[in-house]
């Protein structure tokens, strides 16, 4: 490991002995879940709670003429079947805008559709029974008239005078626009020797968690207060957005997150079924329980990408990058997502475009338009993978041009290692990355001119192997910047309470979240660390608006470096709280006092003073038996939020080998690898399965994921039959290595590491295809690379 | 044929008595009636394998099974055979190789290694990513996966005599 901290020698809170950080240590609580004792939302029960299943459209636009449901609601079992019009009076409907995001339109969206349908799949009818099958044979004998309308799905054709407006209130179909133009872009063109371009194309995809959404509302009347349970990753928002639509006061409103079958940024957002059974639950006076089956999920679960983004790069013959210039075009769906926006990732990839790279030369446009098919919105790594496919697409076209191997043209133009702080021609402030370092540690990890002749040997016996490269820099930590500032109520600031019970055991509330990622054992390392207390000691609570301090959650790869600086400066708060209890106990100095191994200790030899247990003991049961004027304070809260860089970048770099079979368009992947700087490394081996999980997401995105639409607008493959996602089988080994930059910013110096793997997969697959195609003279700017992409561009079919 | 049908079977060694409709399959059984939720439902047509359990020693997709199919069988489900001790092994090698993330698929994933396990003592990476494809995992990738399984099996060919 290459670590660039600067004073190695320097011992800070974290470098004690026993310390946690950097190690790999199980995370708490797995037994729970592998024992099949975990309580997912999807296993909760509640007293009187009965089951919502909707009615959702067939239509991908239509008018709503009529619902007749009389015959449903005779049935047995039947409690309540609720339409739109009725919703209205418990429920506001919502618009997502941010002001942050100049010119952003959309229209409001109602809990349960009113008067019309928008895309295939939004609900036009809520049925409430005593249990889901008996609600879903009642959904089925609800009947709707319909009146279809021209439906607008491509999002080429989305803005011409032709095309029906969706919304008619806001003039056009056009949700939201960015321009940037900076340094003489013409100029650098035209010196350059040569210019590149290409149209690259983004399937639409979605993130497939294993456990559906899933919500649990229960009002108690006489509490006048909502519980809601769900698997969310910002449980303090959905709090905020349930209680400003339902008219509560957020005190009023209670979320609770417990175990959460996968997140992946899909269950970061507010669903307008998840409002129909919030306001449900708050109608009928009772526990209401929704579980999207899977075909909802792939009809309502946010769907992300979906671009088409012409690129061109400028290049002189020595390999110097002259300019880059992209015009990126997406659709959204009909309404920008709520409460975080539809605009995020168009304006992502305008941000990150040739991010790594030195030339200030940039132009972009962004387009986001809407269409008639599902909602599309922030899933992981949101706009990394297209701003990384064009970036270094187009670095790959030109290396080809001008004859140079791709390795050296990223070394040419990757921004040095020593010229940071610096800006990207978008306005990123990078504090420091290290893309020579991580390119120099992959090219050794992978072998990589062993790997050239391998596959030059190859080639001669009709075997066609490629290798791609794709560096990327990474949106972590993000501060109100993000949200905050375009006035969304999403907190960029995250808190940890630490307190010792009474026996000496540790007690954690922290707001962030977790769906696996590891942030109970990121806490809990941090703060037994601090404290000198070991790990089983910990106990880690979060997902509960009731329990924690307020917070943004899990999401954007923040946990652990905005959360885990929080947990950090509340630790080193109550270890000054319980050296100055120990001192009094033991007639001492707290400087010469230190905790390790559940015990004060002496500072100077670390013999054992008094266990925290019996130290907590004489707090809590026998504070008469303390000196006169103290009052211990065996509990501690801190809030960290980012000041310095509105984001704390992180930076890597992907390889990608794998064979085409250029008979039957195949691709099989024989190794990737990754290296990474999230600056410190908490726990290795949960970063390394972070990337690793990254990664194969980005790989599902290269080969094999693509929610198919028909020109009508319905979606065609809407089931996991169909629906192809990353298996077992046919998934390379991924080897992982990362350098270390701790940003300066925190003293844990931790940076996000969960969304890197996603940013640049996709990348390294597409150039790996396009390098082993070479002697075909084929060139593919187009994921997912199925078959018949890969043999339509060989001009075999 | 909607009305309930009496069904008799055990289930992780206890004798369960049911009155379950035709239509009932048997991952809702398990969960909605005997409330042994660690059997997960992912799709409800036999694709992502989170519903895995043994009935009569072989795995199946309860999902696409109906209860009332499991009369006079033996089930057993991820509770089952964590308290028999039979994968305390497996369930060790996970936890030490962080082979879970979130957890949902895990019951299964154990269930169809488990499997694996049973019927060869020497499957390479190969094999078993082969043999576990009909399993989904959304968060690790599967090589972690992959990892704990061949660690459980160079074990158990260890202590073998």
């Amino acid at each position: 490991m290459t670590s660039s901290r600067a004073n190695p020698e320097t011992l800070s809170a974290l470098d004690r002995p026993n310390s946690y950080i950097g190690k790999v240590v199980p995370r708490p609580n797995l037994d729970r879940l592998m024992q099949g004792r975990g309580l997912y939302v999807s296993d909760l029960e509640l007293p009187r709670m009965a089951h919502v299943v909707f009615v959702r459209s067939p239509h991908a636009h239509a008018k709503i003429v009529g619902i007749d449901a009389g015959a449903a609601r005779s049935m047995p079992g039947v409690i309540a079947i609720v339409t739109g019009e009725e919703f209205a009076s418990v429920i506001t409907p919502w618009v997502g805008v941010l002001s942050h995001l100049k010119g952003l339109k959309s229209a409001p969206q109602h809990a349960i559709a009113i008067g019309r349908v928008c895309w295939q799949g939004e609900a036009v009818a809520a049925v409430v029974a005593t249990g889901r099958a008996v609600a879903e044979d009642a959904a089925e004998m609800v009947s709707v008239e319909y009146e279809e309308l021209e439906a607008v799905t491509d999002m080429r054709t989305a803005l011409d005078p032709q095309v029906p407006v969706i919304h008619s209130s806001l003039g056009d179909n056009l949700a939201f626009e960015r321009n940037l133009d900076a340094g003489p872009v013409d100029a650098a063109f035209a010196g350059s020797d040569e210019i590149v371009e290409a149209d690259f194309v983004f399937g639409r995809h979605t993130g497939v968690t294993l456990e559906p959404r899933a919500v649990v509302a229960d009002w108690n009347v006489a509490e006048t207060r909502l519980t809601i349970y769900q698997g969310t990753q910002a449980p303090h928002m959905v709090q905020n957005i349930a209680a400003l639509h339902l008219g509560l006061e957020e005190s009023q409103v209670r979320v609770v997150c417990k175990d959460v079958g996968g997140s992946f940024g899909i269950k970061v957002h507010i669903y307008a079924d998840e409002m129909a059974t919030y306001a449900l639950s708050k109608l009928l006076r009772r526990p209401i329980k929704f579980v999207a089956d899977r075909v909802e999920s792939f009809n309502t679960d946010i769907h992300a990408r979906d671009h088409r983004c012409w690129g061109r790069i400028g290049v002189k013959r020595d390999g110097t990058i002259m300019a880059f210039e992209i015009d990126d075009l997406t659709g959204i769906g009909p309404y920008s997502m709520y409460p975080r926006t539809s605009a995020i990732e168009a304006n992502q990839v305008v941000n990150l475009v040739g991010g790594p790279y030195k030339t200030k030369n940039y132009r972009a446009r962004a387009r986001v338009v809407f269409q008639n098919k599902n909602v599309m919105c922030q899933y992981r790594s949101v706009g990394h993978p297209i701003a990384c496919s064009v970036t270094e697409g187009l670095v790959d076209l030109a290396a080809s041009r001008i004859g140079m191997d791709p390795l050296e043209v990223r070394r040419r133009n990757l921004i040095a290692d020593d010229a940071y702080p610096c800006a990207s021609p978008s306005g990123l402030r990078f504090e420091l990355l290290s893309h020579h370092a991580a390119l120099n540690k992959l090219t050794a990890m992978m072998n990589y001119d062993a790997l050239r002749a391998e596959q030059a040997a190859l080639r001669k016996k009709n075997v066609h192997r490629g290798i791609g490269i794709a560096s990327f820099i990474e949106v972590t930590n993000p501060s109100a910047a993000f949200y905050g500032v375009g006035g969304a109520r999403i907190s960029s600031q995250d808190g940890v309470t630490v307190r010792l019970d009474a026996q000496g055991a540790v007690i954690c509330q922290t707001s962030i979240t977790e769906q696996g990622q590891g942030s109970e054992s990121l806490t809990a390392q941090i703060v037994g660390s601090v404290l000198g207390v070991s790990m089983a000691r910990v106990r880690v609570i979060l997902g509960d608006t009731d329990q924690t301090p307020y917070g943004g959650g899990t999401w954007a790869s923040r946990g652990a470096g905005i959360g885990g600086e929080a947990a950090l400066q509340a630790a080193k708060i109550l270890r000054k709280n319980i050296l100055d209890v120990a001192a009094a106990i033991l007639q001492s100095a707290p400087t010469e006092l230190d905790i390790a191994n559940d015990a004060v200790v002496k500072a100077s030899d670390g013999t054992a003073r008094i266990e925290l247990r019996e130290l907590a003991r004489i707090v809590y049961f026998r504070p008469d038996t303390l000196p006169p004027g103290i009052q211990p304070e065996l509990m501690a809260t801190r809030h960290f939020v980012p000041r310095n860089y509105p984001f704390a970048f992180t930076n890597g770099v992907q390889a990608s080998w794998l064979e085409v079979d250029t008979d039957t368009g195949f691709v099989k992947l024989l190794r990737h690898w990754v290296v990474e700087d999230c600056g410190t490394l908490i726990n290795p081996q949960l970063v390394d399965e972070q990337i690793r999980g990254g990664v194969v997401q980005g790989l599902g995105a290269a080969l094999f994921e693509k929610c198919i639409y028909d020109e009508r607008g319905q979606l065609t493959n809407a089931n996991m039959a169909d629906y192809l996602v990353p298996m077992s089988g046919e998934m390379p080994d991924i080897d992982v290595g990362h350098v270390v930059s701790p940003t300066a910013e925190t003293e844990l110096g931790a940076k996000g590491a969960g969304e890197a793997g996603t940013a640049g997969a996709a990348a390294a697959v597409a150039n790996a295809v396009n390098d082993a195609l070479k002697p075909f003279g084929a060139i593919i700017t187009e994921i997912p690379l199925t078959p018949q992409v890969v043999l339509t561009a060989l001009r075999r079919i | 044929m909607t009305a309930p049908l009496p069904i008799s079977l055990h289930v992780n060694g206890e004798r369960v008595d049911a009155q379950v409709l035709p239509r009932l399959n048997l991952a809702d059984f398990l969960r909605e009636q005997l409330k042994l939720t660690g059997t997960h439902v992912g799709c409800e047509h036999g694709v992502c394998g989170a519903c895995t359990v043994r009935m009569n020693g072989e795995i199946v997709r309860s999902c696409l099974m109906l209860a009332v199919q499991t009369h006079g069988a033996t089930v057993e489900t991820i509770e089952g055979l964590s308290d028999s001790g039979e994968i305390t092994d497996l369930q060790a090698a996970f936890r030490d190789r962080n082979a879970l993330q979130c957890g949902f698929c895990t019951p299964g994933m154990l269930m169809a290694a488990q499997d694996l396990l049973k019927q060869e003592s020497e499957p390479d990476r190969e094999r078993i990513r082969e043999h576990l494809a009909g399993n989904y995992c959304r968060c690790t990738g599967y090589q972690a996966i992959v990892d704990a399984v061949k660690t459980t099996a160079r074990a158990r060919r260890g202590r073998k005599p």
